[in-house]
């Protein structure tokens, strides 16, 4: 270990952390690195907690200009003209990132990462996305999955007051201790397309409602070409219509996505605060259990609803890789 | 709110975030480096101001508009009564000890506003919600209070490291480095009590020209040796009981090794001074082996002395003196080693003697969110949704998050319910100053009681007291509980209360010659109080920690510290068992069935399936394989 000790600074800074999660994870956690694209609310509060974390470096990609839309959930941008005016929400919220932590390197990427090729994701370890299209997510997903490393693959997007969270780890192995022994564990994930291709018949009888709205929302931008999020109120009977189809083809019962959940998230379609403390909460805690491996990955999907204050974990997987 | 540490950084910017425009924090302490992992508010360069008020300036930053009062203060203080929390809508707990969250508890109930309190620690968390005769209290539910040890555990018969760890640091650095008038266990149980007393004054002073290195060793043949073959002497002890072995320091460290560490000080300010640098043992995380352990303790008690004369007699151990930490380590290692128990980093012994909380921010970024969405029901008086939140570290039927029904109030509760307690005590031996400090202040949770019988005011506290009732009551103190003006005796009724806490309890006595020394140390005995079962070690409600005092009440028992084991809190599994009454079961017609989940009830468990074994190992095992490296 010799070299690879942690300095003085960073023992006397991670103290409380490293009682947690121990000094062997904290090295693994600062030699890491991290893309993260899609700076919304719930982003900024997962970005804040792994730059806390110690992560060796933290790559921001969103090339869309700030403005006072983007305000409202994310602390990070400061709502003062001259901080943000003309620049990106990758570039402000870098700024206030680097802030919490000065061992993290914090750095801003521009571009579509769609058009990136392999040589640029395999440089990280764990890639999150939020704010993007269907098409999109399996294609950054396929993206990951073609590397010579595993390099971690979320999603997440927060409507109202719901939140969605999605993990593929690909392969993976990790060990833990059980009562004096050294068990070794493996966990197979379906990517996401493959994922949201399981037919919904064929998933357990208590499946989150939500994870069927999620999707009847997601199919209806993705056909109606519109912009991740933007899917209204105004476009309930659109919506309504396609949930119909959707249940018909997977022979689903319409009461399982309920009106009323329909709604709700189109009606309040901005982040809520509290959900994206407690979304960009799990995931942090996902990506940091994935790098440092250390703890049970959750498997695959993550749900809150602050109606019922569930946050429930679904595994949303075919028969060759349920668990 | 109160508190701006780790739940109070992360709940004023939700706050401020959901749109919370008037937000008063309350919080006594500085920043420490320690904390930035977690406190985002704060940077480097803020470390030693005021919580409440870097947290105010930071989250004024995203959002200038608001307001944000700030108070560097305690929340005991007198300013912050009834009619201040009457300012308010609802009040927001981010605490971390027991006392602070009992003595909100009460003046919330006093001014009826309602309380949302929480906790966190490693991956655990929980948010409650408590409304005056809606919802249970914050202690209508048993909390256990911080483990105590009886005192011949810690001076003649450790079994685990935290026994060592508490002798070394309450007794042995108290002894060598604080105040010598204290009363002091160190010497006890010995077969030969009369001569070592006296032989005790001289043992630890340092004499007059003698050589550090000599007084060093000395001491360490005391504690080490002598002090082993005394306790050896008495065949009882050790009958079921593995023995100790003596140490002295000329078999572990020859003369000469001592005198060729000598001159390693750098001309360091006296805040640097520390003998792991001294001696280049540079991984916390190691453990010493006990000829390592040895030189610290000695170096350690060296530098003291040499770099830290002005100190000593009036140190009390605190986790942030380097120093202190090191001697403290040391010592319990060898004694450890003495009794055949293992030894551990100074890592470890440090989060035991500081009962340090592990804490990482994701936990509290998640309660914090918990928290918002609670406190905007109460705001919307949305009485049928209030729910409790347990973040669980491993999931539970799939729920990482687990809401659950308040509570109605417990119908026993001394807080709320007004139930009175009952006391058994020898009232012709224990004093009122007994009973003030171990069964009104520490067990009830008051700070300036009032106590009565009947008409007759047998002790208060208070700003405006005439002079002679101050000598009264100082007298009264003194006095055995029947030697009282007004005699308390078996079956005397005494109210006490709390002014500040607006807090009233009537406590039924019951005299009773005898009491068990180690079960009973206090030789009182409260009832209608119930403590919860102590079968762990560490069952403290999540995100409980210090121990709000270091000082040692007068010899009878000691503060116990934090096991060096991680486990579920006892809090966590209680909330399942479904003995008390659920708001939604008052309502409806028919009560569910409770021996087991229902279809009706299927979101909310009655009992909570934790694999408990596998969920206590998985973090510290790995956690102490991480960090054991022997050194060869």
């Amino acid at each position: 270990m010799d070299g690879e000790e942690l300095t003085e600074q960073e023992t006397a800074l991670y103290d409380r952390q490293i009682r947690v999660w121990g000094a062997d994870a904290q090295r693994r956690l600062s030699k890491s690195h991290i893309l993260v694209c899609g700076l919304k609310g719930t982003v900024a509060e997962f970005c804040k907690n792994i730059v806390l974390a110690g992560v060796g470096s933290v790559t921001l990609v969103d090339d869309r200009v700030v403005t006072d839309e983007s305000l409202p959930a994310n602390f990070l941008i400061l709502p003062h003209e001259n901080h943000y005016n003309g620049k990106t929400l990758a570039e402000v919220c870098c700024d206030s990132l680097k802030e919490f932590n000065p061992m993290v390197d914090v750095a801003v990427e521009t571009g579509d990462i769609s058009t990136f090729g392999v040589e640029f994701f395999e440089k990280f370890d764990a890639v999150i996305i939020s704010c993007c299209s269907l098409g999109k997510k399996k294609l950054i997903n396929q993206k990951c999955r073609k590397l010579s490393k595993r390099v971690a693959f979320y999603t997440v997007e927060c409507r109202g007051s719901c939140g969605e969270m999605f993990v593929d780890l690909q392969d993976y192995k990790y060990s833990k201790k059980k009562l004096e022994e050294t068990i070794e564990c493996q966990i197979e994930y379906p990517s996401f397309e493959e994922a949201i291709s399981v037919p919904w018949r064929a998933l357990p009888r208590r499946v989150s409602k939500l994870y069927f709205a999620m999707r009847v929302i997601e199919q209806f931008e993705d056909v109606e070409g519109r912009n991740p999020g933007e899917t209204s109120i105004a476009d309930r009977l659109g919506v309504l219509k396609l949930r119909k189809e959707l249940c018909e083809t997977n022979s689903l019962d319409e009461s399982q996505i309920p009106d009323a959940l329909l709604e709700r998230l189109l009606t309040d379609t901005r982040e809520f605060p509290p959900v994206c403390a407690i979304i960009g909460g799990i995931l942090g805690q996902e990506v940091i259990k994935a790098i440092s491996g250390k703890g049970d990955p959750l498997k695959n999907f993550f749900f809150f609803d602050a109606m019922d204050g569930k946050g429930l974990i679904e595994d949303i997987s075919g028969p060759s890789t349920r668990s | 709110m109160v508190g701006a540490g780790g739940i109070g950084c992360e709940l004023l910017k939700t706050l401020a975030l959901s749109g919370f425009q008037d937000i008063h924090i309350i919080d006594m302490d500085t920043i420490e480096v320690s904390n930035l992992n977690r406190q985002f508010l704060f940077r480097q360069s803020h470390v030693g101001q005021s919580k409440a008020k870097v947290a105010r300036d930071a989250v004024l930053r995203f959002r200038p508009n608001i307001s944000i009062t700030p108070y560097h203060a305690n929340v005991k203080e007198s300013r912050f009564n009834v009619d201040f929390f009457k300012e308010f809508d609802v009040v927001l707990n981010g605490l971390d000890n027991l006392d602070a969250r009992r003595h909100v508890n009460r003046l919330c109930l006093a001014a009826d506003i309602p309380l949302v309190e929480s906790g966190t620690t490693g991956f655990l968390g929980q948010v409650t919600v408590h409304l005056k005769g809606k919802t249970e209290c914050y202690e209508c539910q048993p909390k256990p209070a911080p483990k105590t040890y009886p005192v011949c555990t810690i001076t003649s018969t450790p079994s685990k490291f935290v026994h060592c760890i508490v002798w070394a640091k309450d007794l042995l650095f108290a002894k060598l480095f604080g105040d010598k008038n204290q009363e002091n266990d160190l010497n006890v149980r010995s077969s030969d009590t009369a001569n070592s007393s006296e032989h005790s004054e001289d043992v630890f002073e340092c004499r007059k020209d003698e050589d550090i290195e000599r007084y060093g060793r000395r001491i360490y043949d005391h504690v080490f040796g002598h002090n082993i073959e005394v306790a050896l002497s008495n065949e009882e002890t050790w009958k079921n009981r593995n023995k100790p072995r003596p140490i002295y320091s000329k078999d572990v460290l020859p003369e000469k090794q001592t005198k060729e560490n000598g001159n390693k000080e750098k001309g360091c300010a006296a805040d640097d001074v520390s003998a792991m640098v001294s001696l280049s043992l540079k991984n916390p995380q190691d453990i010493w082996s006990l000829v390592e352990n040895s030189r610290v303790f000695l170096e350690a008690l060296r530098l003291f002395f040499l770099k830290r004369e002005k100190d000593i007699g009036n140190l009390t151990f605190d986790k942030d003196d380097q120093l202190a930490v090191e001697f403290v380590t040391a010592a319990a290692n060898i004694r450890a080693s003495s009794f055949g128990i293992p030894l551990h980093s100074l890592f470890e012994a440090k989060g035991i003697a500081g009962n340090i909380v592990h804490a990482v921010a994701t936990t509290n970024a998640i309660i914090a969110g918990l928290i918002v969405i609670e406190a905007i029901k109460v705001l919307q008086k949305d009485n049928n949704n209030y729910r409790m939140t347990y973040c669980l570290e491993h999931p539970s039927r799939k729920l990482l998050l687990m809401p659950v029904e308040p509570y109605e109030p417990n119908r026993s509760c001394y807080v709320c319910s007004e139930t009175p307690v009952s006391l058994e005590v020898n009232t012709q031996r224990s004093k009122l100053r007994d009973f003030v400090e171990k069964i009104i202040k520490a067990k009830l949770g008051m700070n300036f009681p009032l106590i009565m019988q009947g008409a007759s005011i047998l002790y208060e506290v208070g700003e405006d007291l005439e002079e002679d009732m101050v000598a009264i009551y100082a007298a009264n103190l003194e006095k055995a509980l029947s030697e009282l003006p007004s005699p308390v005796t078996s079956g005397s009724v005494l109210t006490v209360e709390d002014l500040q806490q607006e807090f009233s309890c009537s406590i039924n006595i019951k005299h009773r010659e005898e009491f068990d020394e180690e079960k009973e140390p206090d030789g009182m005995l409260l009832s209608g109080w119930v403590e919860a079962p102590v079968d762990k070690d560490n069952n403290k409600p999540i995100g409980n920690d210090e121990s709000t005092s270091n000082a040692l009440p007068s010899g009878e028992t000691l503060e116990g510290e934090k096991d060096d084991e991680i486990q579920e809190t006892s809090e966590v599994v209680e909330a399942f068992t479904g003995k008390k009454r659920k708001l939604s079961e008052v309502s409806e017609v028919t009560a569910p069935d409770p021996s087991g989940p229902s279809s009706i009830n299927q979101n909310k468990p009655k009992k909570l399936d934790i694999d408990d074994e596998a969920d206590e190992l998985i973090i510290s095992d790995d956690w102490e394989s991480l960090t054991k490296k022997k050194k060869l």
